[in-house]
């Protein structure tokens, strides 16, 4: 039996220890916001924050997730900055590569609340969108950080 | 998402429905609002409801790959139908004839189709509706219809300040007959058309609520992954099923002729299920076949006779007279898909009927398809369409339907096929490879009287449409040259060429190919324009008036072109290192020129594109945020194929497995992208492919502006550019 902490929730699931955090939270929880794209952390479709830190959860193992603070695209506000700046700038084409994407800029954004252009390079060049929605995730970020900063980060 | 066109369907409507049917000779309109009889005979391919809760609900045929398709086509019926956008919702329709585009004469979301195939049915469609509903209201407040107006999802009368919602009106509307040529509002009335609307599927996929096809989940469901062949042609000698159904959660093998299913509860469990299987296979039918095998078998396939595609005047003698005479070959290697949502088909086979929920391009094939595999009758097979995570189109082919369907089939319950990123990439159908071998002459004056174009590709139609391919010429393949004789698209080189040779020769290589986002145009404008602009070069002239030189007869053509050096400022000088290049090419009926600015670094061979700026002519842009979100897109990839992109081949099969050593773009390459939508009456062009193709080209004029070296192969990796920066040195 493994024990998870979800999105403030807590589940326990029969899994081997060693399957993927992100079989565990698709097949199991049914959260199924969060994607697989690759298999080996090289996509960042399956971003979730662990612990506030942006990972990847089908490089961690189900057990390696226990007693840990995860949360998944499910679980980020409904009026957080991200989510807004996405609609605002309508970012998103096919969207599947997107849940993760934003919990990557979610997490870049508690770190560095107005990144730079190299932070936002350094962050951002670890997920990849087909659809080609850079200059858009970019302008999106932007938005983002004038939305947190005038207060509409969590109410 | 069990919706199908039958009977019933309209039958359950409760409010007002309206149907169109779309053939390619024209719309007919009808009241399908709870009528049985008027169904017999009528073949509807679009349909909305207006429901007394006051919402209006659409479906369309065609699949949302993240082009926004659905946004547009609501677009255009909420503008017509004069509804307030906020009652709006569209979901996809089932796999139906009645579904066609009439563009393809198939329901398949390619060729970017949906909007130009669409528009004028489905304002028809629109304004027969507001012109039901004022008719009702009219007659419910016993007034002249003259004085009642449709405003924003309500029938008013201004004189006496009454109104009432179309929710209110729907059932009353029902009762009346349908007009045919119901009056359109003038472009200037607009409410929606015209304007950067927002996506109506965007707020449900930042939520991560969007279902897509890998998000299906059917009670008793179990997950298959395939064991596939690791060299083209290659057959199984031997595999250990018993070993695999002895594993932990999974429940049955099922041999296949595409490899070996394996079915568990889990992927998990079907992936060491995989592993246990341990299959053996022999080395397939062209064991010796690497990169360095196909490009010099695509090369050296220039050498060998073809079949004639094109003889316009005679390009052999004007070769001859010409006073500079210029030929080059060009290469462009395989290119992946790589949608980043992997194939996967959901299916469901049991008691003479067959569910697939599937993120497909093409609903009736993978119904036909379905229908074939499952043995159930094709009137019994139901296609449910979710999401794509992309489309590219890799998902017009049925094959991840196929496999599903034999899963459930030999399982006997519902079985979700999942392709990990490794399948993904190994077995997909690629853009095809291509040689060309071009010659063209100039006269004194600098003008082009001659051109002769031996083109060696993979044939696209081979598979899926055999018919089509007539005397050894495909003309998908050559998409970008040349069209069908009798194409609508423009598909074609756009220059005016009087003595015009083209030959084609298929290869015989044993890759798939398939569709890739703007078809050949993509591969096939890299040699065309950057020839051109070699061409410009020799005959001493700009490349930018060279070419509007020689589209006299194409001036949509040179309207975006000299849109495009306008806004990009062609003609002013860049810093040492630096260079700009510009390309045009048109598809699917839209226009489009980009101009590049890039820095190369002649130490490492490093190319760093600092900004695009783009020109488009698309007709009549019905959501200029999607236009330019896709312009966008496709200047993204095609970059990304012009500096990165190439699959790997070894030991006769796919060597590239993942994101990992199939390199694509990323943040760090990204530059400042501009997009400049042409105001434009013209006839409506697509818009999901044609940003693609100049962008390569223009990379490579690029290049040369900065550096003085012409590479004619994509990639232009750091190591291709380096080595042509020192031959050129040497």
């Amino acid at each position: 039996m493994i024990s998870l902490n979800v999105n403030g929730k807590n589940y326990r699931v029969d899994v081997p220890d060693d399957m993927p955090l992100l079989w565990v939270i698709r097949d199991y929880l049914k959260l199924t916001g969060t994607k697989f794209g690759c298999g080996i952390g090289e996509c960042g479709a399956c971003t979730v924050h662990i612990e506030g830190k942006a990972e990847r959860s089908c490089g961690i193992s189900a057990k390696d997730a226990q007693g840990k603070k995860i949360t998944t695209i499910e679980g980020l506000p409904q009026n957080h900055p991200v989510k807004k700046a996405w609609i605002q700038e309508q970012v998103v084409q096919c969207g599947y590569c997107q849940p993760g994407i934003m919990m990557q800029v979610a997490a870049l954004l508690s770190e560095s609340p107005k990144p730079n252009a190299e932070k936002i390079i350094n962050a951002m060049d670890n997920v990849i969108c087909r659809c080609g929605t850079h200059v858009r995730i970019r302008r999106g970020i932007k938005t983002a950080v004038q939305i947190a900063g005038k207060g509409g980060k969590q109410s | 998402m069990t919706t199908s066109i039958s009977r019933r369907t309209f039958l359950k409507a409760t409010g007002l429905t309206i149907a169109v049917s779309v053939t390619p000779f024209g719309a007919r309109l009808l009241n399908a609002s709870g009528k049985e009889e008027a169904l017999s005979g009528f073949k509807p391919n679009i349909w909305y409801e207006i429901t007394p809760d006051d919402r209006v609900a659409i479906t369309v045929g065609a699949s949302e790959m993240g082009q926004g398709a659905h946004t547009a086509l609501a677009m255009i019926i909420a503008d017509e139908l004069e509804a307030n956008w906020k009652q709006i919702k569209v979901s996809h329709g089932p796999a139906a004839k009645e579904f066609k585009n009439p563009i393809w004469d198939d329901q398949i979301t390619v060729g970017s189709a949906s909007v130009r195939g669409f528009y004028e049915p489905l304002r028809k469609a629109g304004a027969a509706g507001r012109a039901m509903l004022i008719k009702a209201a009219a007659s419910s407040w016993k007034v002249p219809e003259g004085e009642c107006q449709a405003e924003k999802g309500t029938v008013q009368h201004k004189k006496t300040g009454r109104n009432f919602s179309y929710g209110k009106l729907c059932v009353a509307a029902a009762k009346l007959q349908i007009p045919q040529n119901p009056p359109l509002k003038k472009e200037s009335e607009f409410r929606y058309i015209g304007k950067a609307m927002p996506r109506l599927d965007i707020p449900e996929k930042v939520t991560g609520a969007a279902k897509f096809g890998l998000d299906v989940d059917i009670p008793n469901m179990e997950i298959a992954v395939f064991s596939r062949p690791p060299a083209y042609g290659a057959k199984p000698i031997s595999f250990d099923q018993k070993a695999a159904e002895g594993v932990k959660g999974v429940s049955k093998v099922v041999p296949a002729p595409m490899g070996i299913a394996v079915c568990a509860e889990s992927l998990y469990a079907a992936l060491k299920g995989r592993d246990a299987l341990n299959v053996k296979w022999d080395k397939g039918t062209h064991p010796q076949l690497d990169n360095d095998f196909i490009e010099k078998s695509l090369i050296g396939d220039l050498d060998k006779p073809g079949a004639k595609v094109i003889e316009n005047g005679d390009a052999k003698r004007a070769l001859g007279e010409a006073k500079k005479k210029v030929e080059a070959t060009y290469f462009v290697p395989f290119v992946a898909h790589t949608t980043m949502e992997p194939m996967n088909c959901t299916a469901y086979v049991r008691d003479g009927q067959c569910d697939v929920w599937a993120p497909t391009q093409g609903q009736l094939v993978a119904q036909l398809v379905a229908s074939q595999v499952s043995g159930v009758p094709l009137e019994k097979v139901q296609i449910h369409t979710t999401f794509l995570g992309c489309g590219l189109g890799r998902r017009a082919a049925p094959d991840f339907v196929v496999e599903a369907v034999i899963a459930s089939k030999g399982l006997g319950k519902p079985v979700k096929v999942v392709w990990t990123r490794e399948e993904d990439i190994k077995y997909d159908a690629f853009r095809a490879a291509t040689s060309h071998r071009i010659q063209a002459g100039i006269d004194d004056q600098g003008r082009l009287i001659g051109w002769s174009h031996k083109v060696v590709s993979g044939s696209i139609m081979k598979d899926i449409a055999p018919e089509a391919v007539q005397g050894g010429v495909d003309f998908m393949s050559l998409w970008g040259l040349a069209d069908f004789p009798d194409s609508p698209h423009d598909n074609r080189i756009m220059y005016d060429l009087p003595n015009l040779y083209i030959e084609f020769l298929i290869s015989d290589l044993p890759i798939p190919v398939a569709p890739w986002r703007s078809v050949q145009n993509g591969a096939n404008a890299f040699p065309i324009e950057s020839f051109i602009d070699e061409l410009a070069h020799a005959a001493g002239k700009d490349p930018l008036e060279f070419r509007l030189q020689h589209l006299k007869t194409n001036w949509r053509a040179a309207r975006v072109l000299e849109t495009v050096a306008k806004k990009a400022g062609w003609g002013k000088s860049l810093p040492k290192g630096q260079g700009r290049g510009i390309a045009q090419h048109s598809c699917f009926r839209s226009y489009v020129a980009e101009v590049v600015d890039l820095s190369v670094n002649e130490k490492t061979g490093g190319v760093k594109v600092n900004r695009v700026v783009a020109a488009v002519d698309c007709g009549l842009a019905v959501n200029p945020n999607t236009v330019k979100a896709q312009i966008e897109g496709s200047i993204t990839i095609a970059l990304s194929t012009a500096l990165k992109e190439e699959v790997k081949f070894s030991n006769g099969g796919v060597k590239s497995a993942n994101f990992d050593d199939y390199k694509i773009i990323r943040m760090n390459d990204i530059p400042e992208i501009e997009v400049h939508i042409v105001d434009s009456k013209e006839k409506m062009g697509g818009i999901g492919e044609p940003g693609v193709p100049p962008l390569a080209p223009a990379v490579g004029n690029a290049i040369f502006n900065a550096t003085g070296v012409r590479i004619r192969r994509i990639p232009f990796a750091p190591e291709t550019v380096l080595a042509a920066i020192k031959e050129k040195k040497a």
